[in-house]
């Protein structure tokens, strides 16, 4: 009976976890998959692949720099001027904001996360892009000089795509940023106030002390930013540019898979394609395991600082 | 020297008017995106919207009931992929949850949950596509079933840890065996959550355009077969919107309408339940 019984347990145990072991295979197999379908152009082209900007499949000339760059500076755009509105939400949120407030609140930023990323696309086709047009025409003309404004007027292109995509990224950095807050002790602000800290110092201090796991939100939204697909694709232009003005059409990783997938017609071109899926895939993969480490470090070692606090952290629970 | 009282009250003032003005400055798209898809949408939005099949270029009307069905079907789909596996990994996270080989679930749930959705398209292309020369609707539910997986994985982890672990242990002192007291006690107590949670997912993965574009692919006709490409709601409206006709911009404004009200009863229907189960359990 006893036998039986451990025997049972063991069956679960391994039953369960051999659904578990799906997730892990799944990851990998992605990984390889990816490597072994472009394997055509990794040996073709090696790291030239990522040195040239000319991309003609016509030609079978097959240079991806403009892609990892339109997606590196997309991402980064956004991230500046995502990352301070998504902080000012989760601190107001967190810390501010009286308590009948906070769930509507939550609510609503969330659902910013929640509309499928081809209705902010077609939204940004219809709305954004020509109010960025007519933004970009009234643009003072002393300031055209500059390499970030030079070029005419599409509305298409880069600030389309950075203004998109900070809107979808502030949800996912305000709400990591928002649980890392909570993970703060309450005696740590409570001390900054009996000292006689104004608001502005007591959170600046709670966030400085909550610093890893911040970093690790921001992180968290550049990788959402680095993959995001259709709301770029249909506002970015899709010419593949290296330059550094707004103003012009670029292109991205995602949105070159998206736009020329099901028209590569030959296998090089299929294979270069897949190459860029391989990269953008170990980018995030890269990104979003920095930021989890980051957070979970943090959510870690404050435990442990919890553990050992006479007055217990009420919020502490991660 | 240090600055004054009155300055440093001052510049306190400025930071929480910042964060109370980002908070609004988020809620402007928000707002504006809803406005946009609720005044265009509804203008075409109607019954033939979802009994008719798409009309030709020209001709006014039509609908998209090949889409919806399509969506239907490929969600269906996903769900019966990434059901099972997602609450069955999500209890070996939460039962085992101090060993190695859960720490590496999760990991690998949180990996998969971040892995860019195009990239899921081009993975399920390279198994599921390519091998057969054939678009087809089971890629596509593939695809979407590999999306929902971590996401239903991660919520029933967590639902079934709010579990308390007095049920638990007075299941197991009354001589139930591990399983027998997760499946009998501990998900029962946590369905209503773990449910929602499923129903959450595939609100968020009925809106995913990127993972189908070259797994389903399209279709301009009514298609239940399985292994033919398949119409969906999300790669329909990203084909009208980059068309250049006004009626089939109308069109994808509907149906970018039906999506956002998909979504927004998903999330809706999910704050409920899961506010209710917050108020069972005892913390």
């Amino acid at each position: 009976m006893r036998a039986g019984r451990a025997a049972g347990d063991l069956a679960f145990r391994l039953g369960t976890g051999l659904f578990g072991l799906v997730l892990v295979l799944l990851v990998a197999a992605i990984g390889a998959e990816l490597v072994r379908q472009s394997w055509l152009s990794i040996e073709t082209f090696g790291l030239n692949f990522w040195r040239t900007s000319i991309w003609d499949p016509v030609a079978g000339e097959f240079g991806a720099l403009p892609f990892i760059w339109g997606t590196l500076y997309s991402s980064m755009l956004a991230l500046l001027l995502a990352t301070p509105i998504a902080l000012g939400i989760a601190v107001f949120i967190s810390e501010l904001c009286p308590n009948r407030l906070r769930p509507p609140l939550v609510f609503l930023t969330e659902l910013l996360a929640a509309i499928p990323s081809i209705v902010y696309g077609l939204w940004g086709i219809f709305v954004l892009v020509p109010a960025v047009r007519a933004a970009e025409t009234a643009f003072p003309q002393a300031l055209k000089s500059l390499p970030f404004f030079s070029g005419p007027p599409f509305g298409l292109g880069m600030l389309s795509a950075a203004l998109i995509l900070a809107v979808m990224v502030i949800p996912f950095t305000s709400s990591i940023a928002r649980e890392v807050l909570k993970s703060v002790p309450v005696a740590q602000r409570e001390g900054a106030y009996a000292l006689g800290a104004t608001r502005f110092e007591a959170i600046t201090a709670a966030l400085y002390y909550a610093r890893t796991g911040i970093v690790g939100a921001v992180l968290l939204g550049f990788g959402r930013a680095l993959g995001e697909t259709m709301a770029v694709t249909m506002v970015i232009g899709n010419s593949p540019k290296v330059t550094l003005s707004l103003f012009a059409p670029q292109h991205t990783m995602a949105a070159v898979l998206a736009n020329e997938f099901s028209e590569a017609a030959d296998d090089l071109y299929l294979n270069a394609l897949i190459e860029i899926g391989l990269v953008l895939f170990v980018i995030t993969l890269v990104v979003n395991s920095l930021s989890r480490l980051l957070i979970w470090s943090m959510a870690r070692s404050e435990r442990q600082a919890a553990a050992t606090t006479v007055v217990p952290a009420a919020e502490s629970a991660a | 020297m240090r600055p004054g009282t009155g300055r440093r009250k001052r510049i306190s003032s400025v930071f929480v008017a910042f964060c109370a003005g980002s908070v609004l400055l988020a809620l402007v798209p928000l707002a504006f995106v809803l406005f946009f898809v609720v005044s265009q949408g509804i203008q075409s939005l109607n019954v033939a919207f979802f009994t008719h099949m798409p009309a030709p270029v020209g001709e006014p009307g039509g609908g998209m009931a090949n889409a919806i069905v399509g969506t239907l079907i490929l969600v269906g789909l996903g769900g019966i992929f990434a059901v099972p596996i997602g609450i069955m990994s999500g209890i070996y996270m939460s039962e085992y949850a101090g060993t190695w080989l859960a720490s590496l679930v999760r990991f690998a749930a949180d990996t998969l949950n971040g892995v860019p959705s195009i990239v899921v398209g081009v993975f399920v292309y390279g198994i599921a596509v390519l091998p057969f020369r054939q678009f087809s609707a089971l890629a596509g539910g593939l695809a979407l079933g590999i999306m929902m997986i971590p996401i239903i994985a991660r919520t029933t982890e967590e639902l079934l840890l709010l579990v308390p672990g007095t049920m638990r242990e007075g299941a197991l002192a009354l001589g139930a065996t591990h399983a027998r007291a997760v499946f009998t006690v501990v998900v029962p107590s946590a369905a209503q959550g773990i449910i929602t949670g499923i129903v959450l997912a595939i609100a968020r993965i009925a809106g995913e355009t990127a993972p189908l574009l070259f797994t389903s692919l399209n279709n301009r006709f009514f298609s239940t077969t399985l292994t033919q490409p398949m119409s969906s709601l999300t790669v329909q409206v990203y084909s009208y919107a980059s068309s250049p006709y006004q009626d089939w911009h109308r069109q994808a404004w509907a149906g970018a309408l039906v999506l956002v009200a998909i979504v927004l009863t998903g999330s809706l229907l999910a704050r409920f339940a899961t506010r209710r189960l917050e108020s069972l359990s005892p913390r």
